[in-house]
């Protein structure tokens, strides 16, 4: 189970970021989880959204580049070591992460830690072996 | 189609004889006209009769465009005002505007030779011309479309601008031929995309591209995104307005309508006048022209001249296109740069579109800064900035090898850069050089 992850161009310049989440807002659009990296020069927002293709819809229409990628939603128990277990694993299989943020979602506590790695298909399948849910949405 | 056969198949010893009959009887006619000609011939030492073969035309002073500038707005005309049948002038946007003026005999003979250029393009009496060339004082919208009238074809007087009009119309009219500014159909292209349009599903052949410099990549970049042929033509309102030259169907140079417009390549610094084939400034004389009749006008283009056995049949030199213009020429850090140069480049680079703008600034330090800003299209945008990196990096390594100069890199949100109807506007200079020599 794969989850759409949506990643916005931005230029570092002040407004771009209100600009997207005026976008979202108006667009009805719920968030579930937003990271940002940034260089010197420009900043990549990534996003999780309840609705991805009416938010790629929006966003282009706004002139915004954006794009959607595959990522790895892991369901991890909100506790010390969760993180811990799913990094082991990958550490030991050879998984070599891009980068990875994360969000808390429900009542009981869960957390979903986003992955993106070079090879979404042999990660999935690693997290899956080792007897941990990954989700497509949340 | 060759719109004047005579005219433009004819023997090298035909047209030199034509011309030097029809530069003697110039001479003649503004030296006996036009004040501003005479007090020049006068003080350079020269006489009409001083002219005696075609090679003598260098004993003539050049007219430049700060000359034609001063002499606003009838200084240098040669009839009488009310001879005038039409009027033009160039956008004056850099200063007092260019005046040009058209007797009947002029607007017949710039119908002529936009007529040749158009045929020279393969158009016909079964094409449909959509002139999306600005209509007004502007010289292009009217240019084509009395080369339209010419070859006998349909014309959409469209005007530039309104795009999501202009797909509509050349889908619904079946336009065959497209009229306007390079960069002003690529931007037709992405309207064309955003609208979920398909160039080809239209009926456009051909394209006639000018009033900007734009480089051989993005003629593959044109052809490939409108599905047609793309032709350059040139021409400068000094002269007469489009129709100086055009290209034919071989896309290897322009053939000038050199019977009208006599050229010459000189050195820009010297003035002395070059052989063929040596690359330098372009200059040319209107051999007909009776309202505003020009000699030696410096166009500040760089370019050189040529023949070759064309494959079309003409016999008329050729120039290269341009390789920019002398007024577009930067000086980076000591360095010439052609913006041409830069567009070169992205053109190359596959992931990129020739979608940039130039800053300079020397705020900080008395060495230039130049950034050169593209825009990120979908086609390299990635979730992971070690990606855009890369390709910025790319961007700036082939900049080095192509340039000499180190350029910064800046990528920037598409459309960020504003788009052009008319010329593109590349270049945002922000040097303070006011009081340097």
């Amino acid at each position: 189970m794969k989850v759409k992850q949506i990643s916005v161009f931005l230029e570092n310049t002040t407004g771009r970021l209100a600009e997207v989440t005026r976008v979202l807002g108006t667009g009805n659009i719920n968030l579930r989880a937003i990271s940002i990296a940034d260089t010197a020069d420009f900043g990549i927002l990534r996003l999780i959204v309840d609705t991805p293709e009416k938010t790629m819809e929006l966003l282009k229409k706004a002139g915004f580049t954006a794009k959607i990628t595959e990522v790895i939603g892991v369901l991890v128990n909100d506790k010390p070591g969760g993180l811990m277990k799913i990094m082991d694993i990958f550490n030991k299989e050879g998984v070599n992460i891009e980068y990875l943020y994360s969000s808390l979602i429900n009542e009981e506590g869960d957390a979903v830690i986003i992955f993106r790695v070079e090879d979404i298909d042999h990660g999935l399948g690693i997290v899956e072996k080792a007897g941990l849910k990954a989700i497509s949405a949340f | 189609m060759i719109f004047n056969k005579e005219i433009e198949t004819m023997s090298r010893e035909e047209m030199q004889a034509l011309q030097l009959k029809k530069l003697k009887d110039l001479v003649t006619y503004v030296y006996s006209n036009v004040e501003f000609y005479k007090k020049k011939f006068d003080a350079a030492g020269v006489k009409p009769s001083d002219i005696k073969t075609l090679k003598d035309i260098s004993k003539l002073p050049f007219t430049t465009k700060d000359e034609m500038r001063e002499t606003y707005p009838y200084g240098l005309l040669a009839c009488d005002p009310e001879a005038l049948k039409e009027i033009h002038t160039s956008s004056g946007t850099t200063g007092t505007p260019v005046v040009a003026g058209y007797t009947e005999n002029d607007r017949t003979l710039w119908k002529e030779v936009m007529g040749r250029c158009l045929a020279m393009a393969g158009g016909d009496e079964h094409d449909v011309v959509q002139n999306a060339y600005g209509y007004g004082m502007f010289t292009g919208g009217l240019g084509v479309h009395y080369g339209a009238e010419a070859i006998g074809a349909s014309v959409l007087p469209i005007s530039s601008g309104n795009t999501k009009r202009q797909l509509n119309f050349m889908k619904d009219f079946k336009s065959t031929i497209l009229t306007c500014t390079p960069s002003y159909s690529l931007f037709m292209a992405e309207v064309a995309k955003e609208m979920g349009m398909d160039f080809r599903e239209f009926n456009l052949r051909a394209g006639i591209f000018g009033a900007e410099p734009w480089s051989d990549n993005m003629r593959i970049e044109i052809e490939k995104k409108l599905n047609l042929k793309a032709y350059d033509i040139y021409g400068l309102t000094e002269i007469i307005g489009p129709g100086v030259s055009c290209e034919c169907e071989a896309q290897n140079g322009l053939h000038i309508n050199e019977d009208y417009f006599y050229p010459e390549i000189i050195n820009p610094e010297t003035g002395e006048v070059l052989p063929e084939g040596e690359k330098g400034e372009l200059v040319f004389t209107t051999l007909s022209r009776e309202g505003t009749p020009i000699i030696r006008y410096r166009t500040r283009d760089i370019t050189w001249l040529f023949r070759d056995n064309c494959s079309c049949g003409r016999s008329t030199v050729k120039m290269h296109r341009l390789l920019g213009r002398n007024d577009d020429m930067m000086i980076l850090r000591g360095v010439n740069v052609f913006p041409s140069q830069i567009e070169n480049v992205l053109m190359r680079i596959e992931e990129t579109e020739p979608h940039y703008q130039i800053v300079i600034d020397r705020s900080t330090s008395s060495l230039d800064h130049v950034e050169l800003h593209v825009e990120v299209e979908e086609s390299f945008f990635s979730d992971e900035t070690k990606n855009l990196e890369k390709i910025r990096d790319m961007i700036h390594e082939e900049m080095k090898q192509a340039l000499g100069i180190s350029l910064d890199i800046k990528l920037v949100e598409p459309k960020s850069i504003e788009r052009s109807m008319g010329k593109a506007k590349r270049v945002i200079d922000k040097r303070d050089i006011k009081g340097e020599a």
